[in-house]
């Protein structure tokens, strides 16, 4: 049953919703736009806001040369160091949260980990990955994201792991449940929007990293973000490849956010059952 | 304990450390040896002309001391972080009431309102710069139609607006962050006590901070730690749109690191200013750690 408020209370909050939807979204359209015009339109004054026709020719371009493959390597080192990040994560906090493992000097220790700003550890880890010959490599890459990425995701579960009621568990241990059963078939489905929530924001950290990748990689398995600068010349600045590009980077994401949306807002509601 | 649940060969101790092993092995894996380069590299004297790694003592942290650019740099990574993560919070908090009850197209919206959040800060920073431009922006146009004539605002080039142009393009892309977060955090509250209060008669001030406030304060305290982190260390959108210009007007901590280790090649210089920020924020951090730990 969906209670909607009536009236132009719901109206006033429609409109102011689609207001802030539209300040979000104009940025981006814009972006899109900007790969669709001819050059004559992106330097037109005043400024064309729709292009007169659908110019592909920087899409082409990306796939004929082979820069497209940049999305993909994108997907494949987010992707296998979310995966990694959240397993590792959610069984560190587990075992932080229930055991209070090491202490609060621990979890400090952890969260220190992500103050670090990367530029100030990017030098000494390009010597460390030249050692280890992970330079230009995906274990490179996904091992460094991994750990960049586990403190978050060890002190977001955390939070979420706090809340879930020790009862619970108690009676799922009484039941017969082993300790991993408890995590996988009580903790990750109780905690189930949050841990979808903080899956997706893993991905995003990993999928926007500019800075390592930059350092780290040359041709083998360059990410978008990199990519997606190459296009800023010293000379001139090659805006409908930026656009173009950047829109091949951003449509992945569109998807991962449309199809995890459900687990992500509804999900967070539903895993509300407080004892 | 209920005799079935020690049948289980669930040993407390061994799982205790189990657990988090694997974690902090990977953590250590990557954040050890780059502190350990750190230390030894600030001490030694290495640039792009000499890798000169005898002992060199302090000397890299004396200078730190007397340089103008790094204290002004350091100001403005503090000052901006100052401004934009209330901002984010308070704008992510009212969106968040906004789409907590049921509207038409909820979900739609939502997963519009989160676009800006999935895009690399790379392409926020190219994205407001094409915004911006002064002459090919839609910004200045729109301005131009309210005031009724052409503008052209050198948004990121006159040192008055180029702070303030860096801050639409962050608040635009993380405020979204802050809006999931305490969306989240919202709907886990227990709606029966929110409605019980309200039947009481408690006005909606006294609901926000006696109920509200502290169901929602262990999330809240999470996402501005590490938004707080994150503004701290900003770079890519700063770099994209003003590379730290004009002049050094945006230059950052970040920024300024940068510049010292891959355009002047100081590499000992820049360690001394990585360790002089770590221990900045490893202070600061754990000042505020323990103060929440003792609130609650």
């Amino acid at each position: 049953m969906r209670r909607w408020e009536h009236g132009w209370r719901l109206v006033l909050r429609m409109i102011l919703a689609l207001a802030i939807a539209l300040f979000f979204v104009f940025p981006i359209y814009w972006l899109a736009s900007i790969s669709f015009k001819s050059p004559e339109e992106i330097f037109a004054y005043p400024p064309v806001w729709v292009p007169a026709e659908l110019n592909v020719s920087a899409y082409i371009a990306l796939f004929r040369d082979g820069d497209a493959w940049a999305v993909w390597n994108s997907l494949v080192t987010a992707g296998l160091s979310t995966v990694i990040a959240m397993i590792l994560g959610t069984l560190a906090a587990y075992g932080i949260v229930r055991y209070r493992t090491g202490g609060e000097n621990l979890t400090i220790w952890i969260i220190s980990q992500r103050m670090i700003p990367p530029i100030c550890v990017a030098f000494p880890i390009f010597l460390l990955f030249v050692a280890l010959g992970l330079i230009d490599t995906f274990v490179g890459l996904i091992t460094l994201y991994t750990a960049f990425n586990l403190p978050y995701v060890i002190w977001m579960m955390r939070g979420y792991i706090q809340d879930i009621p020790l009862e619970l568990e108690q009676s799922a241990l009484v039941d017969g449940l082993s300790r991993w059963a408890v995590i996988t078939k009580v903790i990750i489905p109780m905690a189930r929007g949050g841990f979808f929530a903080t899956a997706v924001f893993t991905f995003i950290f990993a999928w926007n990293d500019f800075l390592f990748a930059l350092v780290l990689t040359r041709s083998e398995v360059v990410t978008y973000p990199v990519q997606v600068t190459g296009y800023f010349g010293s000379q001139s600045t090659f805006w409908s490849q930026i656009g173009a590009m950047s829109m091949l980077g951003v449509l992945p994401m569109m998807v991962v956010v449309a199809t995890m949306q459900r687990f992500i807002v509804r999900g967070m509601s539903m895993g509300a059952v407080k004892g | 304990m209920p005799h079935r649940a020690n049948k289980l060969a669930d040993n407390p101790t061994v799982l205790r450390y189990a657990l988090v092993a694997p974690a902090v092995f990977v953590i250590l894996l990557i954040g050890l040896y780059p502190l350990i380069k750190l230390a030894v590299t600030s001490v030694q004297n290495v640039t792009m002309f000499g890798t000169d790694t005898s002992f060199h003592g302090a000397v890299h942290y004396a200078r730190l001391f007397g340089d103008e650019r790094l204290w002004a740099a350091l100001w403005n990574t503090i000052w901006f972080t100052a401004i934009a993560l209330p901002i984010e919070l308070v704008l992510g908090y009212l969106l968040a009431l906004l789409f907590l009850h049921p509207i038409p197209f909820r979900r739609t919206l939502i997963a519009i309102i989160l676009l800006p959040t999935v895009i690399s800060p790379i392409v926020a920073g190219a994205t407001w710069r094409l915004m911006l431009d002064q002459r090919f922006g839609p910004v200045n146009q729109i301005i131009g139609w309210i005031v009724g004539r052409d503008v052209e605002i050198l948004w990121t080039i006159n040192p008055s607006l180029v702070w303030p142009a860096v801050l639409v393009a962050e608040v635009w892309q993380w405020t979204p962050f802050m809006f999931l977060i305490l969306l989240a955090a919202l709907s886990n509250m227990d709606r029966e006590q929110l409605e019980a209060a309200e039947v009481d008669g408690a006005g909606a001030w006294t609901v926000f901070r006696k109920i509200v406030l502290p169901a929602i304060m262990p999330v809240v305290f999470i996402a501005v730690l590490i938004r707080g982190l994150d503004l701290f260390r900003v770079f890519d959108v700063i770099w994209t749109m003003t590379q730290g210009g004009p002049g050094t007007r945006t230059e950052t901590i970040s920024i300024y690191a940068y510049q010292m280790a891959f355009r002047e090649f100081e590499i000992s210089y820049s360690a001394a200013i990585a360790f002089l920020v770590i221990v900045l924020l490893t202070v600061a951090v754990i000042w505020a750690l323990r103060r929440v730990e003792v609130a609650r």
